[in-house]
C-alpha cells in the first residue's frame, strides 16, 4: 500500500487540519472537530444547507461548503455515517433562523444518524427538513426509487438548493427545489478497481484485471454486471442506455451532465467518456446546457466513473447556473 | 437466591460490558473483515472505551441507568456508520426504563429489555432473517417474554435469554445478508457469522451473567 499518510488510524484529522489550512477563505471548524461550516456560517436569514457522509469521497462531502452552497457538513470516518451528534451539530452551525435543510444520501448508516440528528434539534428548537438522494439507477430497479443509493447527483441537489436559499428561498421552497433536482437526475457507476481503507491495509473488494463493474457503487456496492472493459464510447452508450429510459428523459430535454472520476481515472479518461456521453445525449435530442467533468465524487482510490444527468426546467438551470465558491465547484 | 439488584450500586455492570468488547476488539474485527470493512471491533471497542473512561472520571461510579444512559450517548456521539444509532438506541430505551426506579426486578428487565429493542427497531429497519443483530436480539426478547410468563424466575428467565440470544447469534452463519454493506456479496455472505450479531450475543451475555452475579 504506497499511500501519503501518516498514521493510517487518523487520516481523517490530518485531512481535515490541511485542508483548513489551505482553504480558510471557504471553510473553518467548529467546536466538533468533525463538524465543517462555511466560513461565515450561520447566514441569518437564510435557510441553511447541511449535508454529510462518510469520508474517502473528497472533495465530497465537506468540499461543497461555500458561498451558494452547503452551510455545513457533517464528516464520518472513511465510508462511515458521521455520528448523530455530528449531523447535529452541522445542523445547529448552518441554522440562520429560517430552518435547516439537510440532503444527504440514501444510506442505512445516514439514515439512522439524521434521523437521530433530528430528535435532538427538535429538542433544541431547530425546524429541520430533508430531502434523500437516491439518483443511483442500478442500486435497485424502476419502481423500488425508494431504495436506491444517493451517489453523484447529491452535488447538483446542493447546487440548485444552496442557490435557491442563497436567493432567499423559503425551508418549503428549498425542499422543493431539492426534491425536484433529485427526482430528475439519475446517475450510474462503473468501476475498473477496488479501494483500500488506509486503516484496513486490504482492498476492499476485487475486480479482477482487464474485468469492469457496471452499476458499482460508491463503497464498492455489486453491480449490475460484471465484464471485460470495454472502449470509453462502448462504456458512455451503456450508461446513457441505461439512464435515458428509467427517468425517462425525452428529446427536446435540456439536461446537466456530471461526470466524475472515482479516485484514479485520469481526467483525460473522463473527457474522452464526456466526448462520447455528449454524443450519445445529443442523438438522442437532448441539449446539454450544463457540462461538468472533473472528480467531484471519488471514491478513495478506484478507477472508474460515474454519469449522473439532470433533467432541467427553466428553474432548475437557473439554479445550476448561479455563482458558487467553493473547493469542489466554483463557477462566475 | 434474591430476585432483585438495587440499581445504583449496579453501575459496574456497565463497566463489564466495557469490558467484554475491548476483550473482543480483535475478534469482532476478524469476523466483520469476512464480509464487511474488519472494522467492527475497532468502531464498537472505541465507542465503549469513551464510555468508560468517562464513568471511570466520575467521583462516584453512577448507577445502572445513568451509567446505560451515558453509554448511549457516548456511542450516539462517538462512533458513527450504523452501529452508533442502532447501539445507541438499545441502551437508550434501556436506560429509559430503568430511570426512576430503585431496584431491578425480573419484571423491569422484560420492559427495559423490550424498550431497548423497540429503540432499535425505530432507528432501523432490519428483521429477523436479515443477518443483522437483529437476529439476536428478537429471539432474546421472546425467551425472555416468554419464560416470564411461564413462571421462570428471574435468573431462569436470562438464561433462557441467552440460550435463544446464542441460538438466533449462530444462525446468522447460515444467513444472507439482506441490509447493510455485506448485502453487496450476496450468497457469498452465507457460511460466517454476522459482526453485529455477535456484539449483540456478547453484549447481552455479559449483561445477564453481571445481572445474576449480583442476584446473589
Amino acid at each position: 500500500m504506497n499511500r501519503v499518510i501518516n498514521n493510517p488510524d487518523l487520516v481523517v484529522e490530518d485531512m481535515l487540519r490541511g485542508l483548513l489550512a489551505a482553504h480558510a477563505e471557504l471553510a473553518a471548524g467548529t467546536d466538533n472537530p468533525r463538524v465543517i461550516k462555511r466560513a461565515c456560517a450561520p447566514v441569518a436569514g437564510k435557510v441553511g444547507i447541511v449535508t454529510g457522509g462518510g469520508s474517502g469521497h473528497e472533495p465530497a462531502f465537506l468540499g461543497y461548503v461555500g458561498e451558494n452552497l452547503v452551510d455545513a457538513v457533517a464528516v464520518g470516518e472513511i465510508f462511515s455515517s458521521p455520528t448523530a451528534k455530528s449531523f447535529f451539530d452541522a445542523m445547529k452551525a448552518a441554522d440562520g433562523g429560517q430552518g435547516v435543510a439537510c440532503l444527504y444520501g440514501n444510506y442505512a448508516g445516514d439514515n439512522m444518524n439524521v434521523k437521530m440528528a433530528i430528535k435532538m434539534a427538535e429538542r433544541a428548537g431547530l425546524t429541520v427538513k430533508t430531502v434523500v438522494a437516491n439518483d443511483d439507477v442500478p442500486s435497485a430497479p424502476k419502481g423500488d426509487e425508494a431504495k436506491r443509493r444517493g451517489v453523484a447527483g447529491e452535488i447538483l441537489m446542493w447546487k440548485t438548493a444552496g442557490a435557491c436559499a442563497a436567493q432567499g428561498g423559503s425551508l418549503d421552497e428549498v425542499i422543493a427545489v431539492a426534491q425536484k433536482t433529485i427526482s430528475r437526475t439519475r446517475s450510474i457507476g462503473i468501476g475498473l478497481t477496488s479501494c483500500t481503507i488506509p486503516a484496513v491495509g486490504k482492498a476492499n473488494f476485487h475486480i479482477a484485471d482487464g474485468q469492469m463493474e457496471v452499476g458499482i457503487g460508491h463503497h464498492g456496492e455489486p453491480g449490475i454486471n460484471v465484464s471485460a472493459i470495454v472502449s470509453a464510447d462502448e462504456m458512455a452508450r451503456i450508461m446513457v442506455d441505461t439512464l435515458l429510459p428509467d427517468l425517462p428523459f425525452n428529446s427536446g430535454d435540456r439536461v446537466a451532465v456530471l461526470i466524475s472520476g472515482l479516485g484514479a481515472t485520469p481526467l483525460m479518461e473522463q473527457y474522452i467518456l464526456y466526448a462520447s456521453v455528449a454524443q450519445y445525449l445529443g442523438n438522442a435530442g437532448l441539449t446539454v446546457a450544463v457540462p461538468l467533468v472533473g472528480n467531484f465524487f471519488t471514491s478513495l482510490e478506484m478507477m472508474g466513473v460515474t454519469l449522473s444527468v439532470l433533467q432541467l426546467d427553466a428553474e432548475l438551470e437557473g439554479y445550476m447556473k448561479a455563482p458558487c465558491a467553493s473547493i469542489g465547484l466554483t463557477q462566475n | 437466591m434474591a430476585q432483585t439488584l438495587t440499581l445504583k450500586q449496579s453501575g459496574q455492570i456497565v463497566l463489564d460490558l466495557v469490558d467484554t468488547i475491548n476483550a473482543n476488539r480483535a475478534y469482532l474485527s476478524e469476523i466483520d473483515g469476512a464480509i464487511g470493512d474488519g472494522d467492527h471491533g475497532i468502531n464498537m471497542s472505541k465507542g465503549f472505551t469513551l464510555c468508560g473512561d468517562a464513568l471511570r472520571a466520575k467521583p462516584v461510579l453512577p448507577g445502572l441507568a445513568e451509567g446505560l444512559d451515558t453509554l448511549a450517548m457516548t456511542l450516539l456521539e462517538g462512533i458513527g456508520g450504523s452501529m452508533g444509532p442502532l447501539y445507541g438506541s438499545f441502551f437508550m430505551g434501556l436506560a429509559e426504563s430503568l430511570a426512576g426506579h430503585e431496584t431491578l426486578d425480573a419484571a423491569l428487565f422484560g420492559e427495559a429489555l423490550a424498550n431497548g429493542v423497540a429503540g432499535v427497531e425505530t432507528v432501523g429497519s432490519a428483521q429477523v432473517g436479515d443477518k443483522t443483530l437483529m437476529d439476536t436480539l428478537v429471539p432474546a426478547r421472546e425467551a425472555y417474554r416468554a419464560a416470564l410468563a411461564e413462571g421462570a424466575d428471574f435468573s431462569t428467565a436470562l438464561d433462557r435469554m441467552i440460550a435463544a440470544a446464542e441460538q438466533g447469534w449462530q444462525s446468522t452463519k447460515g444467513l444472507q445478508a439482506r441490509i447493510g454493506r455485506a448485502a453487496r456479496l450476496g450468497e457469498r455472505s452465507i457460511g460466517v457469522l454476522d459482526a453485529g450479531a455477535t456484539s449483540c450475543f456478547l453484549i447481552l451475555k455479559t449483561l445477564a451473567g453481571s445481572v445474576q452475579q449480583r442476584l446473589g
